[in-house]
């Protein structure tokens, strides 16, 4: 990039809101993905819309890279600016527009906190449901462009089924609206499921219409653990066949246990294999039917302890152990990769067996916990990056991982998308013929391939 | 404006006080969990402000990427060390402490500076100057250079923050110390305490200090103020200095052990922190001092804290204080040394007295040490955001538990217009006896 470039940027946004400090560059190389980084050659803050076509403009017409970001919170490195370029930073445009009662309708600016949202919105008895582990950090535009999911994706869906319409700037500059707030739509191709997920790889978002619902008047939490991790994944399928949709089915594997019973001592067994976390929400009443079903699947499946909370304090104790899955194997060792590879529900005792026998063969440290109610798993890799020969065994475990993912029909990602971290086993899950037409697409979209180049479809 | 000292010129000392980080810094996983507390970054919405910025800037220093610029110094000191984000992360890193000791390895590539270079030749020669004459040495150049002349003559107190606009304490005519003989006797004393004033009660909230030894006083206990105390070092510390601070807290740590206390009492969280968590710290590898210092760690405690779980106060002695109160947590109490229930308690004990709960009572007010001197727009901002939560609890009375916090809460509600009092928990507890006596 050169200086009349930077130049030129600071005439559209102010001189404010262009960062070219060495260390400001430094502070925008990386994302929350352990081992990419790179600098950029400068940060640009848009105030809104407008100023994002003109950046755009400027960057396509000089070919220059733009990478977008949010709050950086992802884990595949969709953020890193792996050719230098322009970080576009959207956390400026952070006003929620509207709440529209009469449709159940919110429109708002991408750099808005999830969280945030949430907040202004509760008062009104509605939720937006999409909740990464992040949504306290994470940015509307940032989980709309990787169709975040979260821990009620069994019953609420992920960020996809909440995206109504779409703001967006593409390119060349040109703005673009998508959808609206229409419940039924078919006018064209779905613009705004493609733009959703897109990764920031086609389009700046700059507005986001997003559907939002009733929030449920009741919740009811229960834990059951089992040693055999099979009665584990029956009670998963007997819970589903007996028709219901809990809000949170999770499960953790022995190795999580461990380690939480270690750090938390939330008195858990340490020869369970697995242990599952089940909440159920909406009309009180039917809330308590379907806790008794619930416990019903879980005991007919033999589980070896079964808990029901009475109330919040109680609710709050058996969250705990989950919670305390990820802190704890944080802290085991410095470098953490949190997978979400994801299998068919009926496959993830058998998933997370291969995963346990991947890392002894290994001799890597994988712990295991996720969304068994959706097959959406998070093998959480901890090691220690600075070490060469540890580094080596734990890249064959993530590759046999992914393999056995998909050679159990499931898929790469589930929630946390391919970025750069992922890339390389794309072609394996979706062969030659859909790589080209997802490239085709990117090419269409985007023909000088300045937006987050070599993400998602790789080099085109 | 950058400085021109590159990592190249940072001696082999510098070096190695850096590269013992490297474990520390490679545990935080870039989540971004920081994000979400941290009262700087809400205000800047610039990484370079976030715990995980920050961090990584000591990674980039460290790697040879980045230099040990003025910048980097700058991101440093953008840090109110409110410990939200150490509590906030998921990996367990101490992220505030690392700030701190990033901002010592500036202090120290600075150490090349003309002026500081003066300041370490007299704390060389340290037995030729009398105390009074370090304190100017220390403090003079390092944390007043940029406040004018007529400061000049208040140049020996490290408080934080003298902003023209801005509105903090007179200094008390007569300091504490000097207001009361040395040892303050009751008839049969149940126990003898040490109280460690600190500057800022010392010097600016006498009124506080004098609470303090009336509530002691109802309760039979002796207080003694050693004379010789002094500042506990931490503005220094914080400041980056840490060879000044090991120099203030083991004059400290040898004036409190020669007496031989049952107990040490502070009324300010970052005073009780730095005797319990800082001073242990500083001299954990000086076998001689670790073992003094761990002594008297084990019997300082905050004044609320002392009064509910030692003294176990008669409740009965107390009379009615009309006032609707609210209050702030200081950091150093809340994440610090841990210590939110007891001054509730002692608040709640007080007949007639309503107490509202603010709306996040620990958040940062946003004074954080010397982080105002150099940052009050900054601070300003966060401390707007307090301001509105106290407002919106119809408190009459705001209390707190740090001198430095009461000020920056008068100045908040001086710059809201706003006529709320701020005053220090003990003070109260000292009105609930007295209007016990008119009983
Ligand atoms: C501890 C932890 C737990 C997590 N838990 C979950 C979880 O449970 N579920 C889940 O789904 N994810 C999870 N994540 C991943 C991450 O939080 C999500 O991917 C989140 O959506 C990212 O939001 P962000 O604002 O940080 O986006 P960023 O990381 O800034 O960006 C993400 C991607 O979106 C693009 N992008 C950002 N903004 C825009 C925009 N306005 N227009 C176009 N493209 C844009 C970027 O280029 C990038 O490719 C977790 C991450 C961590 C660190
Ligand atoms: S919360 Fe901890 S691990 Fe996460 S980015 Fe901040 S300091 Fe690093
Ligand atoms: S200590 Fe407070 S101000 Fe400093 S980085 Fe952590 S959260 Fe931010
Ligand atoms: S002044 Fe008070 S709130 Fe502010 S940093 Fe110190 S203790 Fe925290």
């Amino acid at each position: 990039m050169e200086k009349h470039h930077i130049n030129a940027l600071k005439e559209i946004v102010g001189e404010e809101n262009v960062l070219t400090s060495v260390e400001d560059l430094y502070c925008y190389s990386y994302d929350a993905t352990p081992g990419h980084a790179h600098m950029p050659d400068a940060v640009v803050s848009p105030a809104n819309t407008a100023e994002t076509s003109k950046i755009l403009k400027l960057a396509n017409e000089n070919h220059i890279p733009v990478y977008t970001r949010g709050s950086g919170t992802n884990l595949s490195a969709g953020c890193v600016p792996t050719k230098g370029g322009i970080v576009l930073l959207m956390t400026r445009l952070n006003k929620i527009l509207e709440v529209d009662l009469e449709n159940l309708v919110a429109v708002a600016e991408p750099g808005v906190i999830v969280a945030d949202l949430n907040k202004e919105i509760a008062s009104l008895g509605l939720i937006y449901p999409p909740d990464p582990g992040t949504v306290a950090t994470a940015t509307l535009g940032g989980t709309v462009a990787e169709n975040a999911g979260g821990l009620r994706g069994l019953k609420y869906g992920v960020s996809k089924h909440y995206v109504m319409g779409l703001e967006v700037v593409l390119a060349n500059g040109d703005i673009m609206n998508t959808g609206g707030k229409n419940v039924k739509d078919v006018s064209g191709y779905d613009m705004t499921k493609l733009f959703t997920g897109s990764e920031g790889t086609l389009c700046v978002i700059t507005k986001i219409i997003s559907k939002l619902v009733p929030a449920p008047e009741a919740k009811k939490a229960m834990m059951a653990i089992f040693k055999d991790l099979d009665n584990a994944g029956k009670a998963v399928s007997a819970i589903i066949a007996a028709k219901i949709i809990p809000a949170t089915l999770e499960i953790m594997d022995n190795a999580t246990i461990r380690t939480v019973e270690d750090y938390a001592k939330v008195g858990l067994p340490l020869d369970a294999e697995a242990v599952l976390l089940i909440e159920v929400d909406g009309n009180p009443i039917v809330v308590e039917k379907e806790a008794e079903k619930v416990m019903e699947a879980l005991k007919a499946n033999h589980a070896d302890l079964v808990q029901i909370a009475k109330d919040d304090a109680e609710r709050d104790k058996l969250w705990a152990a989950r919670r305390a899955a990820l802190p704890a194997l944080a802290k085991l060792r410095p470098t953490t990769y949190v997978e979400d590879a994801t299998v068919p529900r009926n496959k993830v005792p058998d998933f997370l067996r291969e995963v346990s026998s991947i890392a002894k063969r290994h001799n890597v440290t994988i712990g295991t916990f996720g969304h068994a109610g959706d097959g959406n798993m998070h093998p959480t890799i901890v090691c220690d990056i600075r070490i060469p020969e540890e580094m080596e065994r734990v890249y064959q475990a993530m590759d046999e991982m992914f393999k056995a993912a998909i050679a159990l029909g499931g898929t790469l990602s589930g929630e946390h998308g391919i970025g750069l971290g992922k890339l390389p086993w794309m072609e394996q899950q979706h062969g030659l013929v859909t790589m080209n037409a997802m490239r085709s697409i990117k090419r269409a979209l985007d023909p000088n391939l300045i937006l987050n180049p070599g993400k998602l479809v790789g080099e085109c | 404006m950058t400085e021109k000292i590159t990592a190249k010129d940072i001696n082999e000392q510098d070096k190695a006080l850096l590269s013992d980080l490297q474990d520390a810094l490679a545990n935080c996983m870039k989540c971004g969990n920081c994000m979400e507390v941290c009262p700087v970054y809400k205000e800047v919405g610039k990484e370079a402000a976030v715990a995980r910025g920050k961090l990584s800037l000591m990674e980039g220093v460290l790697k040879g990427s980045i230099p040990l610029s003025a910048a980097f110094d700058a991101a440093m000191s953008k840090c109110v060390s409110c410990k939200a984000c150490t509590a906030k992360c998921p990996c367990g890193v101490p992220a505030d402490e690392l700030i701190l000791r990033g901002r010592q390895a500036a202090v120290k590539a600075r150490g090349l500076h003309p002026i500081k270079k003066k300041v370490f030749a007299l704390l060389k020669n340290r037995h030729l100057f009398d105390f009074s004459l370090r304190m100017a040495g220390i403090f003079g150049p390092l944390s007043f250079k940029k406040i004018p002349g007529k400061m000049a003559a208040l140049a020996r107190f490290p408080m934080p923050g003298m902003d023209y606009k801005r509105v903090t304490a007179p200094f008390a005519s007569t300091p504490l110390r000097s207001q009361y003989p040395e040892v303050i006797k009751v008839d049969r004393p149940t126990m003898r305490v040490g109280f460690f004033t600190g500057c800022t009660i010392n010097y600016i909230y006498t009124d506080v200090g004098q609470s303090v030894i009336n509530v002691l006083k109802e309760n039979n206990i002796e207080v003694t103020m050693p004379s010789m105390q002094h500042c506990c070092g931490t503005p220094v510390y914080m400041s980056g200095d840490v060879d000044s601070a090991k120099i203030l807290a083991k004059h400290n740590i040898e004036t409190f052990d020669s007496y031989n206390f049952d107990y040490i009492v502070s009324a300010c969280g970052s005073c009780t922190e730095a005797f319990r968590i800082e001073f242990p710290h500083l001299f954990h590898d000086d076998p001689k001092m670790s073992a003094m210092t761990e002594k008297l760690a084990k019997k300082t405690y905050e004044i609320s804290e002392f009064l509910i779980d030692i003294v176990k106060i008669d409740k009965t002695k107390l009379g009615p204080v009309n006032a609707t109160v609210t209050m702030h947590d200081p950091c150093h109490m809340a994440r610090g040394i841990k210590v939110t229930k007891q001054p509730r308690e002692v608040l709640k004990s007080i007949p007639g007295l309503h107490f509202v709960e603010m709306k996040a009572p620990d958040r940062c007010c946003g004074s954080g040490g010397s982080f105002s001197l150099g940052n009050y727009e900054l601070s300003r901002k966060i401390n707007d955001k307090k301001i509105a939560d106290i407002a919106s609890t119809n408190a009459d009375t705001v209390v707190t538990s740090c001198g430095t916090c009461r000020m920056h809460l008068t100045d908040g509600l001086f710059q809201n217009n706003m006529n709320q009092d701020a005053l220090h928990v003990i003070q109260l507890l000292d009105r609930s006896y007295k209007a016990g006596h008119q009983k």
